[in-house]
């Protein structure tokens, strides 16, 4: 494996850079066969290589503090189940901050034959998360017995996975949307990164869930069709990237269904509309604006 | 009971006067008792076949697994002692994942074949553990294009066009060999395998046969030939036996 990197631990003595000792040793300053009071160094020359006992981490200790904040983020994800199947849809952007980074990210992922993931939140983690699965797959597909990992399987174990990674104080920053066919009907279940979970006829993570919800609540029907619901999607995409700033006007939509199984379209942009007067000089009517 | 190798044979770590080492011989031996397995390299991929002597009339059909895939690109067919073999496909299935976490691509056929190699052969080493008495015949189809090994119980590991383990390896290998493998698809390679190990099997007994491949038609991936083509060809071997019969 790979060869450890220098410690940078002032546990190690004086010189080294990091944060200061809880207990500070005079390295070299006692003379030999002279002891510390409450210290137990050796008195042969391993005075330089001595190592603070309280700056080691012992094993449960303090909780390991890791993710703190995301960085490289997608915004959201919606979803909608339609007669014959579900569909989810997504931008492709993944922003650093406010930076529109990576344009051309693929935010909904083909986990298996019946199943979808969509994912906003930290795509770092969702990359893990999609390895994860990967080996999963790779097992099921292994024991070769005609079963796969159905879309309420994965949605049980996701919220299992998100769930005890908060429990560690470590969570995998995502909003995740599962969408399947479980036994021939569609399922839509989300998952975010405190474990909560629910599924529901149509979902929405980030800023879907409060521009796109609203939509889906007044025109979805379980039954509807395909077109009707494509239409349905793509309007509350629109009004998503109108009123979300991270958010670009590139657009997939992947769906699975009775018939055809799993497909993720191309990318597509939609038409927006941009004359309106109030967009033309948007700070007209603001208090102190000039 | 004085045999051949009487004082040398009682431990994989003795090598007797002549430098063999007899628990390996030993080993190989179980394989060769076992029933054949076949394996081809055909121009578009690697047809594995098993001949299976059916135990008893109460075992379902397609039990009793020779066949198994090892990831997705990789399968392998077992001869000899088949738990010893299922425990080298876990390990082969587990090196796999390994190797997948490390270097974030699949494993290359190659390196599957002496990773197995190389954990076959520590058995070979210590007395404490014996000799596994199961040979495999690995498929793999990877950027270097389809490939077939054989791992032996001693522990080596060779690549080959075509070759034969078990019982009737002798008669099969020469059918192989008459075989113009690089013209071959591996659709026509499935029936020259059924053929093959029709041939080779002991008639009064019943068999069963299982096919396995990986090659473009089946997208790369190591799978069992499909039904309705396994049985297509199994038809056509018996056709070809019942034909050789009356000529």
């Amino acid at each position: 494996m790979f060869a450890k990197g220098p410690s940078h631990s002032t546990a190690l003595g004086p010189g080294c850079a990091g944060p200061p000792l809880a207990n500070p040793q005079n390295f070299g300053q006692a003379g030999p066969g002279a002891h510390e009071h409450g210290s137990h160094q050796p008195s042969c020359g391993a005075a330089p290589f001595a190592v603070d006992a309280s700056m080691l981490r012992s094993a449960g200790s303090q909780p390991h503090k890791h993710t703190q904040s995301p960085y490289v983020t997608g915004s959201s994800v919606l979803g909608i189940t339609y007669a014959g199947g579900v569909m989810l849809a997504s931008d492709t952007l993944a922003s650093y901050g406010s930076t529109k980074r990576y344009k051309s990210v693929q935010r909904l992922v083909k986990v298996n034959e019946t199943t979808v993931l969509g994912a906003g939140g930290e795509i770092s983690d969702l990359q893990y998360i999609l390895n994860m699965l990967d080996d999963l797959s790779t097992e099921d597909y292994c024991a070769d017995d005609g079963q796969s990992l159905s879309s309420q399987e994965l949605y049980s174990y996701l919220s299992r996975v998100m769930y005890n990674r908060r429990n560690k104080m470590d969570p995998l920053w995502n909003s995740l949307l599962i969408a399947g066919l479980e036994s021939g009907k569609p399922f839509l279940g989300s998952v975010n990164m405190i474990g909560v979970a629910f599924s529901d006829d149509h979902l929405a993570t980030g800023f879907g869930s409060h521009l796109a919800r609203p939509l889906f609540r007044k025109k979805h029907r379980p039954d509807m069709s395909e077109e009707e619901a494509t239409a349905l999607i793509r309007e509350a995409l629109e009004v998503c990237y109108y009123r979300d700033k991270q958010s670009i006007n590139k657009f997939q939509i992947a769906k699975v269904t009775t018939a055809g199984g799993v497909s993720i379209s191309d990318a597509f942009a939609l038409p927006t509309k941009w004359e309106y007067q109030a967009f033309v000089d948007p700070t007209r009517d603001a208090v102190g604006v000039w | 009971m004085s045999g051949i190798g009487t004082g040398y044979d009682l431990s994989v770590s003795t090598f007797s006067p002549d430098g063999r080492v007899f628990q390996t011989a030993y080993a190989q031996k179980a394989v060769d008792n076992g029933g054949t397995v076949v394996g081809i390299r055909c121009k578009d991929g690697v047809v594995l076949g098993v001949e299976k002597p059916v135990a008893s009339k109460m075992l379902v059909d397609g039990s009793n697994r020779h066949t198994y895939p090892i990831n997705q690109q990789s399968g392998m067919a077992v001869a000899g002692v088949s738990a010893d073999g299922r425990q080298i496909v876990n390990r082969a299935m587990q090196e796999a994942t390994q190797y997948k976490g490390f270097y974030g691509e699949v494993i290359p056929g190659y390196v599957l074949s002496e990773r197995i190699a190389s954990y076959v052969h520590l058995f070979n080493l210590y007395w404490y553990v014996r000799p596994f008495g199961a040979a495999m015949l690995m498929a793999s189809y990877d950027s270097e294009g389809p490939q077939l090994y054989l791992i032996e119980p001693g522990g080596t590991a060779h690549r080959y066009f075509g070759t034969a383990i078990g019982k009737g390896r002798q008669s099969a290998k020469t059918d192989i060999e008459k075989l113009k493998l690089t013209e071959l698809s591996c659709r026509q390679g499935v029936v020259e395998v059924a053929k093959i190990l029709h041939t080779v099997h002991d008639e009064e007994k019943p068999f069963e046969l299982e096919l396995a491949w990986i090659c473009d038609e089946s997208k790369k991936e190591f799978k069992r030939v499909p039904a309705d083509l396994a049985a297509e060809a199994e038809q056509q071997a018996k056709a070809a036996m019942d034909e050789d019969m009356d000529s």
